[in-house]
């Protein structure tokens, strides 16, 4: 007989899976964090500590010019994205439930669902067509495929936060003479405030770090700093790339942690 | 239709109506699963009265304020605002403000800020709100918290915050819908008191919504009673107390005890035979209702009493509540103020006799 509800924390070996489980993912981590100090020229043999390599990868205009690339796809996506996923969460959640609503929630998370390579195959193709007709070959197609896939990423939590709000408060809005447009900017989109930022700055980070896509639909000279890395990487390995992923990490992890406060503040 | 978001500050005249409902339907859903929260309801709520619609939950009465607030639309039938046609007005265009029970107050803006909400909205001049605000916020007693944020404040201050919001805009009708049913009792009586106060002065229509029938006979000028969709009675609390038109309201305001019996020349003839007097006008079988503080316990020997045996005995503080039965065993309940020391006057298998006060049976129409 139990006499102690079940735990998982009281199986044994939960302990030893735990540490396992956290080593396979943090150990790499910092393991290519170290390198990123290495004074020799391997990612592999230590060479004593140094900060060559930060100082090599921001003299590095190829560097310089594929991170700005990246945070500027990376913040118009966003934007854009942000924008369309509102609207789309505020059309799934502020209306009478309509037939096809289950159908209209699949297709926004679509990109979730839909293998990357596939949908970047399908965008190459598509993209080609355009490059053809119109002879534009800008970071307009970068900025539209990322956009795309970062819709259900910002949808989410924007959803997720109009799903908890009291809708007596718009409610009342209206009562107190608000018309449709200045309850929506006075009460609802305050309210929605964190949420918006949570899953533009979700938004950011995906398009920020994706590669697939982005090597099928960029055109030459349209690197962002993944597959600027990536093809360094096929020419020759250094700790210039560990200082470089180093930085992107921190990064993220700042934009990542802010994400964090933000939605827990304002549970 | 231009509908004046912004009231002109006309006092009420009594006797002219607020609010008319006319034979307002509303249904919920569609052919076999359509229900009727709302079946033919026609009620007129006059200028500057406290007027209180009392049910049980489900009863309808919350689904009425949200038609007069605009929150729904009728399925059918008309509503009138001080005569004008405001049925498919939108909730923004409607001299109506609601106090609601969760109370809605926006959490991200300050009590002034909530309080000042529905004087911007209707393009009052800065000073005009600012002036506005801080006499609302004085006249519920909460200058002090003007800067506080709603969730700081107690549960009858964010009711007092929602009050002013409310009657800050001067609507023609105040509808609230059981805005006391979150505080404890305490706050209750005090929050009663005060309602009456701010409905006193500013002159304002009051449409309350309760299913506590003791709040709705201590506050209101009058009240319809509702049950399954439909005004039951409409009347003063005396008159409802006292003439309650059915069955239904004779139960749900006040303890009350039915007695069939049928028509008789003089009255009613009951089943253990005794003929109450009562003006029947029609034939057949007739329920009546006494309420138990009309029912005066005397002597077995009295003449012209209806013999009865206590049953039990129950001590009320106040009062005394016994179970008597009748002679042919139908039940009666009796309510006697205490004596003085409270002791229990009769004892179960007492055998009385027992009488009506003159003119306390109430013949009911079902």
């Amino acid at each position: 007989m139990a006499r102690q509800s079940f735990s998982a924390v009281r199986l044994p070996g939960f302990t030893t899976t735990a540490v396992l489980v956290f080593l396979a993912l943090y150990v790499p981590i910092f393991t290519l964090v170290a390198y990123s100090f290495n004074a020799s020229q391997s990612v592999a043999v230590w060479g004593g500590f140094s900060l060559d390599w930060y100082a090599k990868a921001w003299a590095n205009t190829q560097v310089k010019e594929a991170t700005l690339r990246s945070l500027l796809i990376a913040v118009s996506a966003s934007a854009i994205a942000t924008a369309a996923a509102t609207m789309a969460a505020l059309g799934t959640t502020r209306r009478k439930a309509f037939r096809g609503q289950t159908f209209i929630y699949v297709m926004i998370n679509q990109p979730l669902m839909v293998p990357e390579i596939v949908t970047a195959v399908a965008l190459l193709i598509f993209f080609a067509a355009i490059k053809v007709a119109t002879g534009y070959q800008g970071l307009g197609y970068l900025i539209l495929a990322h956009s795309a896939f970062c819709i259900p990423f910002a949808y989410l939590p924007i959803r997720a936060r109009l799903e908890g709000m009291d809708l007596s408060l718009e409610t009342a809005a209206a009562d107190l003479y608000a018309t449709p447009w200045q309850t929506f900017r006075r009460v609802t989109l305050p309210l929605l405030g964190p949420g918006i930022i949570a899953g533009a700055m979700l938004a950011f980070v995906i398009s920020l770090d994706d590669v697939v896509i982005t090597e099928f639909v960029k055109s030459g000279g349209q690197d962002t700093l993944p597959t600027y890395m990536l093809g360094q990487m096929r020419r020759q390995l250094t700790p210039e790339i560990n200082a470089i992923s180093t930085m992107l990490l921190m990064l993220t992890v700042a934009i990542l942690t802010a994400f964090f406060l933000l939605t827990r503040k304002n549970d | 239709m231009s509908q004046s978001a912004s009231p002109a500050p006309t006092p009420a005249e009594p006797g002219r109506l607020a609010i008319e409902a006319r034979n307002v339907v509303k249904a919920f859903g569609q052919g076999e699963g359509e229900v009727r929260a709302l079946n033919d309801v026609s009620v007129e709520i006059r200028q500057g009265e406290f007027f209180t619609l009392l049910g049980p939950s489900g009863c309808g009465k919350t689904t009425l304020l949200r038609l007069i607030a605009g929150f729904e639309m009728p399925t059918d039938g008309t509503i009138l605002l001080d005569g004008q046609d405001i049925t498919y007005l939108p909730p923004n265009k409607r001299p109506v403000n609601t106090v609601f029970q969760s109370y809605a107050l926006f959490p991200h803006l300050t009590v002034a800020q909530n309080v000042a909400f529905g004087l911007q909205m209707q393009g009052k001049p800065a000073a005009e709100v600012k002036e506005t605000t801080a006499r609302m916020l004085a006249l519920v007693k909460l200058d002090a918290m003007a800067t506080r944020k709603t969730s700081q404040l107690s549960g009858g201050q964010q009711q007092r915050v929602a009050l002013a919001r409310a009657l800050a805009p001067k609507p023609k009708v105040l509808l609230l819908d059981e805005p006391l049913s979150a505080l404890d009792l305490k706050l209750r009586k005090e929050m009663q008191v005060e309602l009456k106060r701010l409905q006193h002065e500013t002159g304002i229509t009051f449409i309350f919504v309760t299913h506590d029938q003791e709040e709705a006979l201590t506050m209101s000028d009058r009240i319809g009673v509702m049950s399954a969709g439909k005004l039951q009675q409409v009347g003063t609390p005396r008159e409802i107390y006292t003439r309650p038109v059915n069955r239904f309201v004779a139960s749900f305001i006040g303890d009350t005890n039915f007695l069939t019996g049928s028509s008789a020349p003089g009255g009613v003839r009951l089943p253990s035979g005794a003929l109450i007097e009562a003006a029947v006008t029609r034939p057949g079988a007739v329920t009546l209702a006494v309420r138990p503080e009309h029912v005066r316990i005397e002597a077995a020997d009295s003449p012209g009493a209806m013999p009865a045996t206590v049953k039990g005995a129950v001590y009320f503080g106040t009062d005394m509540n016994y179970q008597l039965a009748l002679a042919d065993g139908s039940e009666i309940e009796a309510c006697v103020v205490s004596g003085v020391t409270g002791e229990m006057a009769l004892n179960p298998g007492e055998k009385v006799g027992i009488r009506f006060a003159p003119g306390a049976v109430q013949v009911l129409e079902d």
